[in-house]
């Protein structure tokens, strides 16, 4: 690795982390944990609208009867067992106990489409499937003839359920009672099985965001979860035993994994479940976290809803909210610059606080939250501002599932807006000379299942190549700029990041998500914009223009100037060269069932590129207006074709 | 079997208009039986009778094995008759959870004054009836909407709840008058759920009054037509579907012939 040119981190090469024998697997730290604190809360599930808890003990003795209830199912060694569903202690005890048994749990997001879920079932080779519910049932049992390595589909909550007579169905009640009879039978095997579990042994596949035709599927050794667990809680010691935790992001998704996971069997918190994904904002209130680790679509949109009550609010309001944010604005700013902070201002900003923040944080949850982590994507510095001044020690963090999800977060009290944050313990992070970030640590994946050819491109001699566009920032410090492929090349041979301007758009409440196009030559700049739907139906109805539906509201020629404004705003802010000559608003939002975004809400450009070919063509050539057909695909996966004419708008 | 309702001979009329005319039919357990009909056929008249809101002039009505013809609309509750309503009949103000727990009132025997002590048997008593109310709110799927009041929700959620209500009084009986009435295709089809389930894992009998007629065909066992106060067939869904007195009676004698 010559040619890397900055480098950063202590240790010249990560040292393997030492993990005590007994606590080198994940559900061996488990029945550890149910051995020294079996008594204490480890999770808490609200069912009958009641909060109930559920012991270390409860856990590992639940894990264990559907470990050993799975082994009686035929599940061996190394087998996959896949995971559909919301949030629920339930998946958490299946996980553990296929881990428990040699086995690998692989979550998939529960709101595929029936068509991919085939894809990547077969691909991961999963002959035992877990079901959280008969919804997710359902789509299994439809595409059963497609699936012809499935021999069990295991469901949890078996309401509806009764009408179905299936031999491959079981349900999770009986897997557990299975597990039961042979523990009664023979106390010993599940420590025998759990002992022969090695930390090299893979734990997790966990899917990234791969936009080629085969699925990339990182698989995760025991070590790699528990070692980026053991890194991460050196930079953020304050979490403890007795913290609260909110699970209701997809069990899916790495963050989710290494904090309700990982730290959670390292550390030992209280992690709890909503009793419902459209109760989980009233319930993340209830239990006011002290932390929590999302994507920035959940920022981005508490950004927007308070945004749309302000605008909602009477003058008095309206003025003591501006009021009260331009004052934590100005002391964000001072501190930032490293200036001492007015005994004045302060005075102020603790009027604002116990005036307008504090009210407005316990609306939100976020009373009690110490950290609130930004991940999966950059949020822009706007909102990181926009929280700050609220209070809220947001940070980011930044890393790739193939790195357990983490290899870099601000640290407290030097949270830059402007980079990705400093690296944890135990990892090394470089830049090459074509200004990719590379990363090792000992968290740093085994490769993708059956893949060699994106294993080959991403993991090389050791190195993690992110495909991130970034430098080291003076600070010490990661900056990134874009996905590597995404980096625009303008005329004059300056490179351009487009999500910095896209940040900037989706900051106003009337943006949802936007994507910035370069025409060919290298010469304009143009942008596809998603309105918002809540903020912008507001606005409308206030003036009185009637609208039918998205696409009707997103082509009113009073939005199009609404959206023109917006984008004269961003284009003030920025350098000369990245301003944006056109725009058009999109007839539908952005949608992860149409491949247009991840299932974190990431845009997938190359798709997009490719699907909307002659729009960008027409986008960042002359033309007025574009007239296309395009194909919708509904939740239900019908299809239809809407025809449409977007008028595009000259700045 | 002996039937859980028999209905004979109905009669009831109001100032010279008759109503029902003679109406009659028996309704068995485990059995979904829908009534359908024109409007003004004097459907919704024979639920009033058999709940009691109406007294009719003549005929009988037997609920599992006792006459309750002169019953009051409350002993007939207390018996096991729940019924909904065409036009939702909740308290505006009031929770969906309070809303659902009303149904539970006369299941409650603790007094005003041990409820206003709440302590011993009137304690047990509340946390049992709140399990309860718990569970339908869990079965219906409003957990969301449980603490918002019935006035701020969708037309479509308040009949959830009101069906709660209904499941509240641990119904032998239940009686649902066009329970998906104004719903999107959507809400149909959990309603159908629910009511399948109810029938089949709680083995409810229900008596039905619905218009969307795929609904009536899919879910009824039985189907009763009426007509200008009278019964005009009574049989299977598909029976029902080629009778030609029925398609007469919705569609006018012209296409018949």
């Amino acid at each position: 690795m010559g040619q890397a040119v900055l480098e950063r981190s202590a240790p010249a090469r990560p040292a393997p982390i030492d993990l005590p024998y007994g606590r080198d697997t994940l559900p061996k730290l488990l029945r550890h944990n149910a051995g020294t604190h079996g008594d204490r809360t480890a999770f808490r599930e609200k069912d009958l609208g009641i909060w109930q808890r559920i012991t270390w003990r409860d856990y590992y003795e639940h894990a264990r009867e559907f470990g050993l209830g799975l082994r009686e199912l035929g599940f061996h060694r190394e087998d996959v067992l896949a995971v559909i569903g919301d949030n629920r202690p339930e998946l958490f005890y299946a996980a553990m106990g296929a881990q428990a048994v040699g086995g690998r749990s692989y979550g998939l997001y529960q709101d595929s489409l029936t068509d991919q879920l085939v894809q990547l079932l077969n691909f991961a080779e999963a002959r035992f499937v877990f079901c959280e519910d008969q919804e997710q049932a359902d789509k299994i049992l439809d595409a059963l003839p497609l699936l012809p390595r499935v021999e069990r589909i295991i469901v949890e909550d078996w309401r509806g359920m009764w009408r179905y007579r299936h031999p491959k169905l079981i349900s999770f009640a009986e897997v557990q009672r299975l597990g039961r009879e042979r523990h009664g039978a023979d106390g010993t095997l599940f420590d025998t099985m759990l002992d022969a579990g090695r930390p090299g042994d893979v734990a997790i596949f966990c899917q990234t965001s791969g936009t080629t035709a085969l699925p990339k599927l990182a698989m995760l050794t025991h070590r790699n979860l528990i070692a980026q667990g053991l890194s991460f809680h050196v930079g953020e010691p304050h979490i403890g035993a007795g913290d609260e935790f909110v699970s209701y992001l997809p069990f899916a998704w790495i963050g989710e994994q290494m904090i309700a996971t990982s730290l959670h069997q390292l550390v030992g918190f209280t992690v709890n479940f909503p009793e419902e994904p459209d109760t989980a904002q009233r319930d993340f209130r209830e239990i006011a976290p002290h932390f929590t680790f999302a994507p920035a679509r959940i920022y981005e949109g508490l950004h927007t809803a308070v945004t749309v009550r302000i605008l909602d609010a009477g003058w008095l309001r309206r003025r003591v909210y501006d009021w009260a944010l331009g004052v934590g604005g100005r002391t964000v700013e001072r501190r930032a610059d490293g200036k001492a902070v007015p005994w004045w201002w302060r005075v102020q900003r603790w009027i604002a606080h116990w005036l307008v923040f504090r009210p407005l944080l316990d609306k939100i949850g976020f009373t009690e939250m110490r950290v609130a982590w930004n991940g999966g994507s950059p949020l822009g510095p706007d909102y990181f501002k926009f929280f700050h001044s609220l209070g809220v020690n947001l940070k980011q963090i930044y890393g790739q599932t193939e790195m357990a999800g983490i290899s870099c977060v601000h640290r407290d009290g030097a949270v830059h807006f402007w980079t990705m944050g400093y690296p944890i313990a135990n990892t090394e992070l470089r830049v090459t000379d074509d200004g990719e970030i590379i990363s090792r640590s000992p968290a740093l994946f085994q490769g993708y299942f059956k893949n060699p050819e994106a294993t080959g491109k991403t993991l090389r001699d050791g190195w993690l190549y992110s495909g991130d566009y970034g430098t080291l920032d003076p600070t010490g410090d990661v900056i990134m700029f874009d996905r590597m492929s995404d980096v625009i090349t303008l005329a004059g041979g300056a490179r351009m990041s487009p999500w910095v301007v896209e940040a900037m758009l989706k900051f106003t409440p009337y943006v949802q998500e936007a994507m910035v196009v370069c025409a060919p030559d290298g010469a304009s700049l143009a942008a596809i914009l998603n309105i918002e739907m809540r903020s912008v139906g507001k606005w409308a109805e206030d003036r009185r223009i009637a609208y039918t539906s998205y696409a009707d509201l997103s082509q009113k020629s009073q939005v199009l100037d609404l959206l023109e404004g917006v984008v004269r705003d961003v284009n003030v802010r920025v350098r000369p060269e990245w301003r944006l000559r056109r725009f058009l608003s999109l007839y539908k939002e952005f949608h992860p069932d149409d491949d247009e975004l991840t299932r974190t809400r990431k845009l997938r450009r190359g798709f997009i590129n490719e699907r909307y070919r002659d729009l960008i063509a027409a986008l960042t050539s002359g033309a007025g207006a574009y007239g296309a057909v395009f194909t919708v695909r509904y939740e239900d996966g019908r299809t239809a074709q809407v025809r449409t004419t977007m008028q595009i708008r000259d700045i | 079997m002996d039937p859980i309702l028999r209905v004979e001979n109905l009669h009831l009329s109001f100032h010279g208009i008759q109503a029902i005319a003679g109406v009659g039919f028996d309704l068995s357990l485990h059995e979904i039986f829908g009534i359908i009909g024109p409007n003004g056929a004097g459907k919704t008249s024979v639920l009033n009778c058999i709940n009691g809101f109406y007294r009719p002039q003549r005929g009988r009505i037997v609920f599992d094995g006792t006459e309750i013809s002169h019953a009051p609309p409350h002993v007939r509750a207390q018996r096991g008759i729940a019924r909904t309503f065409q036009n939702i009949a909740l308290y505006p103000g009031m929770t969906v959870r309070d809303n659902i727990m009303t149904g539970r009132v006369i299941r409650m025997r603790s007094g005003v004054l041990a409820c206003g002590i709440y302590a011993g048997p009137a304690e047990r008593e509340h946390v049992h009836n709140r399990r309860l109310v718990e569970e339908i709110i869990d079965f219906l799927e409003i957990e969301g909407v449980r603490d918002h009041r019935v006035a701020d929700l969708a037309y479509g959620i308040q009949k959830k709840v009101e069906l709660g209500r209904a499941l509240a009084m641990d119904p032998r009986l239940l009686v649902l008058d066009e329970p998906m009435a104004g719903m999107s295709m959507d809400e149909k089809a959990d309603m159908a759920r629910y009511v399948l389930e109810l029938k089949e894992v709680r083995h409810l009998p229900m008596i039905l009054i619905e218009h969307d007629m795929g609904v009536v065909m899919d879910l009824c066992d039985r189907i009763m037509v009426m007509d200008y106060g009278r019964k005009i067939a009574e049989g299977l869904p598909a029976e029902i579907q080629r009778n030609p007195d029925v398609i007469k009676a919705y569609i006018g004698a012209a296409v018949v012939a």
